[in-house]
């Protein structure tokens, strides 16, 4: 039984094997004039390093779900061929944060086997996330990127504090949820046709609602407010079982975003520029633009593997802006094609489906949400970005969950997949241990 | 909680298809309206880095050819133009920021190289880079040296050779001319400057009232629906009255009953006004067609650089259909607007016997081995007139040169055929309004028994006539091109 979810784990790293095998070598046979001969080297290091945490999650998690790591090592891998593709340099630092996020991963594991103490510390963290979040418009330490404050530095440390917030406020929120959610229920009383959550209860939720608000204006960040706010109504919805909620939260959410968005320059900008990208083509409708014009270039198969223009030959004017971080799924549509993009959500879908597996397969109330919550936020994130990118809607700056370039990025997904795993051996062993071997693995 | 969840992942999997929805919608679906889309330049960026073809003229002077910049992944080809501005007309320019036009726009694919996607993936495979193939045009380098010369002399204007028996387009020229490697610095510029508009190609885009030159196509349409013969006289008077206004000869001289010949030679007003009137509406009109009006001619330029030539109201083409005062078409005036390359088609067509073929800039494209992988293969457009009609035409035609208006086209030794016009243009914004201003023109084609070359000429904003500004230029350019053969 142990080994065998394992050993299903073992099974499915070799298709990543190959598949980064692949990428590498059309990549290094594509760009061979450009690209050192020791790239090849880095997928040999990109398996040893699958192949350790495999080891160290057959001996901590033996029950864990076997899938979630060889899909977010498929889309590691998949990440780093691409920014390999783009700079040798950034996926050095890429491969660098990779391990790095292992380490994170690993010590998450390892120190935080009972994770009900986080319930203890709810507010805490629910704090920390918000100051987190604060973060970047503190002076001398926050950072303005494109008119919104996403990032901090401190000293020779520069990170994107809203990857790390989302974990905090996903737990808050999964510990307070767990608490209320009764007596959300129960407390309710219908007002004109329509179910209100107790007025007692309702204040810690307007005050999700108004920290969403408050990042749309202080922090100026789209995305990110769309992506938290989104997060806490699947888990509202989740644990209240009640739609009305997740319609009043909507409508507030639209009402405020449509109030913000006619009032903070930024925000407005944003908004204008998804409606009428060619209103100012060479201008801020640029980006978005580009980024189409580089799907369209794309077609069903793509072009291959370093095919794609990311700057005007001859000079280092950006083509498709922000290629390695918030446009990188235009470049993969430009060079993998349809098919390939098809491929990528695909595996989005396949980590949902596998964190909401662990989240009905949880027992008790605080797992059960926080898988809920944790699958959420990631699923969302790739939704924003993508959607952004494809301009469903207005194009912000959240990267792309494991294959964006960035530190931040990638050792707070760690984190989360982490978390993920950690319910997801409690659950398994718990739903296998009574009933022994009669258990199903990985229905 | 567990009913929820499933519901959660239900909506995740609309949201996620949604995103396929989308991507499939730009990198298919709308993938090719994308790529035409002016903000896109990415298939320009790609075709920058290949290796355009050569234009070259019919002598092999280069035209235009790429130069490369740079050097490996960041190699890239640029344009240049050696003949600077005596072919920026037809042959266009092609740059990433500004586009192609014209013969560089029209013949990309061949330019470019571009071949089935079966071809380019062996191409591929064998490690080759994509190469654009060389085009051989038809030009005349002195022929067009000559005719922009000779324009530069006398105003803006346009002049157009054409092989009657092929099609081949010898001289394509107009003026103002403008140098296509000046373009990547100085469009916008070009653009703006509305008076002289450089990059306007009066030749194919030019549209001006032909005056009596079109006396040519009633007296075709005449003779060829047995409206007339050669003997057939009408009585010319001084004026006429048609539609209550006067319709005048020069100096309101009187003929009496004239036959063809006479009519022509002397562009008797009142005698072609009374033709079209016999001729009819509905007749008149088959022969514009037939002589390629009312359509966009079908030389190889991109149509948008291309001009229909015909009777325009509010820039809509009129039909047979149409209230038109017949007998002031059948003179030229009317609101009938022409471009010179249609006047030359009419000229090419009554020198090859009637019969009309596709005019055509290209005439080889050769492969980066040099091969020629295909060739110009004449074709006719129509018949417009049969053989019988033409001669009779054309010696009506000599007349003009020999003894009538267009004296001044004569050339030593050669017999001539042709016909002059100078359509009034008074108040002419475009001339700076003055009452002054005519369009002169030129059309014919010599040697007239076996000819070799059909030409329009014309000159816009000029107080001069035809014989006295146009046809020199048709005289100067024929015998160009004759001392060529």
């Amino acid at each position: 039984m142990r080994s065998a979810a394992r050993n299903r784990e073992l099974l499915a790293l070799i298709p990543v094997a190959l598949l980064l095998s692949a990428g590498f070598a059309a990549v290094f046979a594509q760009e061979n004039a450009r690209l050192g001969n020791l790239s090849l080297v880095y997928g040999a290091y990109f398996l040893a390093v699958c192949l350790a945490t495999h080891v160290f999650l057959r001996l901590r998690l033996p029950n864990a779900d076997p899938y979630l790591f060889p899909l977010v090592a498929l889309l590691t891998a998949f990440g780093l061929v691409m920014i390999y593709r783009i700079d040798e340099g950034l996926a050095r630092d890429q491969a660098n944060w990779f391990v790095l996020g292992l380490v994170l991963f690993a010590l998450t594991i390892q120190f935080l086997r009972d994770y009900d103490v986080l319930e203890r510390y709810r507010y805490t963290i629910a704090v920390a996330g918000l100051l987190l979040l604060l973060a970047p418009r503190l002076p001398g330490i926050g950072q303005q990127v494109n008119g919104a404050y996403l990032g901090v530095k401190i000293g020779p440390l520069a990170f994107q504090p809203a990857e790390f917030s989302k974990i905090c406020i996903v737990v808050f929120l999964a510990s307070y949820l767990r608490e209320h959610r009764e007596v959300l229920v129960v407390g309710a009383r219908r007002v004109l046709g329509v179910t209100l959550p107790p007025l007692k209860h309702l204040g810690p939720l307007l005050v999700v609602w108004g920290a969403s608000m408050f990042m749309l204006v202080f922090i100026r960040d789209l995305g990110s407010s769309l992506m938290f706010f989104a997060a806490f109504l699947a888990l509202l919805y989740v644990a209240t079982g009640r739609f009305s909620f997740v319609a009043i939260g909507m409508a507030l959410f639209l009402l405020g975003a449509w109030f913000f968005a006619s009032t903070v320059p930024h925000v407005h900008d944003r908004v204008e520029v998804w409606l009428t990208p060619y209103h100012d083509p060479t201008g801020s409708g640029y980006q978005i633009l580009q980024s189409i014009f580089a799907q369209a270039d794309g077609g069903l198969f793509g072009k291959g593997f370093g095919q794609a223009l990311i700057t005007i030959p001859g000079t280092h004017a950006a083509l498709l802006p922000a290629a390695q971080t918030d446009t990188i799924y235009a470049l993969i549509v430009n060079e993998l094609g349809l098919f390939g993009a098809c491929a990528l959500v695909l595996i989005y879908l396949l980590i949902a489906a596998r964190g909401f597996k662990i989240a009905l397969l949880a027992d008790d109330g605080f797992s059960k949400l926080l898988a809920t919550g944790l699958t959420a936020v990631f699923a969302i994130q790739a939704f924003v970005i993508i959607g952004g990118v494809t301009r469903v809607i207005p194009l912000t700056g959240v990267t792309l969950p494991f294959i964006s370039y960035g530190g931040s990025s990638i050792v707070a997904n760690f984190v989360l997949l982490a978390l993920l795993l950690l319910i997801s051996d409690r659950a398994r062993r718990e739903a296998a241990e009574p009933r022994g071997a009669f258990a199903m693995e990985g229905a | 909680m567990n009913r929820q969840i499933v519901k959660l992942f239900g909506l995740i999997v609309a949201l996620f298809a949604v995103l396929v929805g989308f991507t499939s919608y730009w990198s298919v679906f709308d993938a090719k309206a994308l790529k035409e889309k002016e903000a896109n330049k990415r298939p320009l960026l790609e075709q920058q880095q290949i290796k355009r073809g050569r234009i070259l003229a019919a002598d092999g002077t280069v035209l235009a050819r790429s130069v490369a910049k740079g050097s490996g992944a960041s190699r890239r080809y640029v344009r240049r133009y050696p003949q600077a501005a005596l072919y920026g007309h037809p042959i266009g320019y092609s740059f990433v920021r500004q586009g192609n036009s014209e013969f560089e726009k029209f013949h990309d694919d061949e330019l470019i190289g571009s071949e089935s996607e079966f071809g380019s993936i062996l191409d591929e495979l064998r490690g080759r880079r994509q190469e654009g193939d060389d085009i051989v045009t038809n030009i005349e380098p002195e022929a067009q040296r000559v005719a922009l010369a000779d324009l530069e002399a006398a105003g803006f204007g346009a002049v157009v050779a054409i092989e009657p028996s092929s099609g081949r387009v010898r001289v394509l020229a107009s003026n103002p001319p403008y140098d296509p490697n000046r373009v990547p610095l100085e469009l916008s510029k070009l653009n703006e400057n509305e008076v002289e508009s450089p990059l306007f190609d009066r030749a194919t885009q030019g549209q001006y009232p032909p005056g009596s030159t079109f006396k040519v196509v009633t007296a075709a349409a005449g003779l060829d629906s047995d409206a007339i013969t050669p003997e057939t006289t009408i009585d010319a008077p001084g004026e006429l009255d048609v539609q209550g206004q006067p319709l005048q000869n020069d100096f309101t001289e009187s003929f009496g009953p004239i036959s063809l010949d006479t009519a022509l030679t002397n562009s008797v007003n009142t005698w072609f006004a009374q033709l079209g009137e016999r001729v009819g509406e509905g007749t008149l009109f088959e022969y514009m067609d037939r002589f390629g009006f009312n359509s966009t001619p079908s030389i190889d330029l991109p149509e948008d650089q291309v001009y229909a030539s015909g009777i325009f109201e509010a820039g809509k083409l009129l039909g047979p259909d149409d209230p038109i005062d017949i007998a002031r078409v059948a003179i030229g005036q009317e609101r009938l607007a022409v471009t010179p390359l249609q006047m030359a088609e009419v000229a090419a067509a009554v020198a090859n016997g009637g019969s009309l073929m596709k005019p055509q800039i290209w005439s080889r494209v050769v492969d980066p081995d040099g091969r020629v992988t295909r060739r110009l293969e004449p074709t006719e457009y129509s018949r417009a007139i049969d053989e019988q009609t033409a001669a009779e035409l054309t010696a009506a035609m000599e007349g003009v040169v020999s003894e009538g208006t267009g004296t001044n086209a004569a050339i030593p030794g050669v017999a001539v055929a042709g016909k002059t016009g100078t359509a009034e243009t008074p108040f002419n914004d475009a001339c700076g309004g003055g009452t002054e201003e005519n369009q002169a023109w030129f059309i014919g084609f010599a040697p007239a028994d076996e000819p070799k070359i059909a030409i329009a000429a014309t000159v816009e904003c000029t107080t001069a006539f035809g014989n006295d500004v146009a046809a020199p230029i048709f005289r100067d350019v024929a015998e160009t091109i004759l001392a060529d053969e």
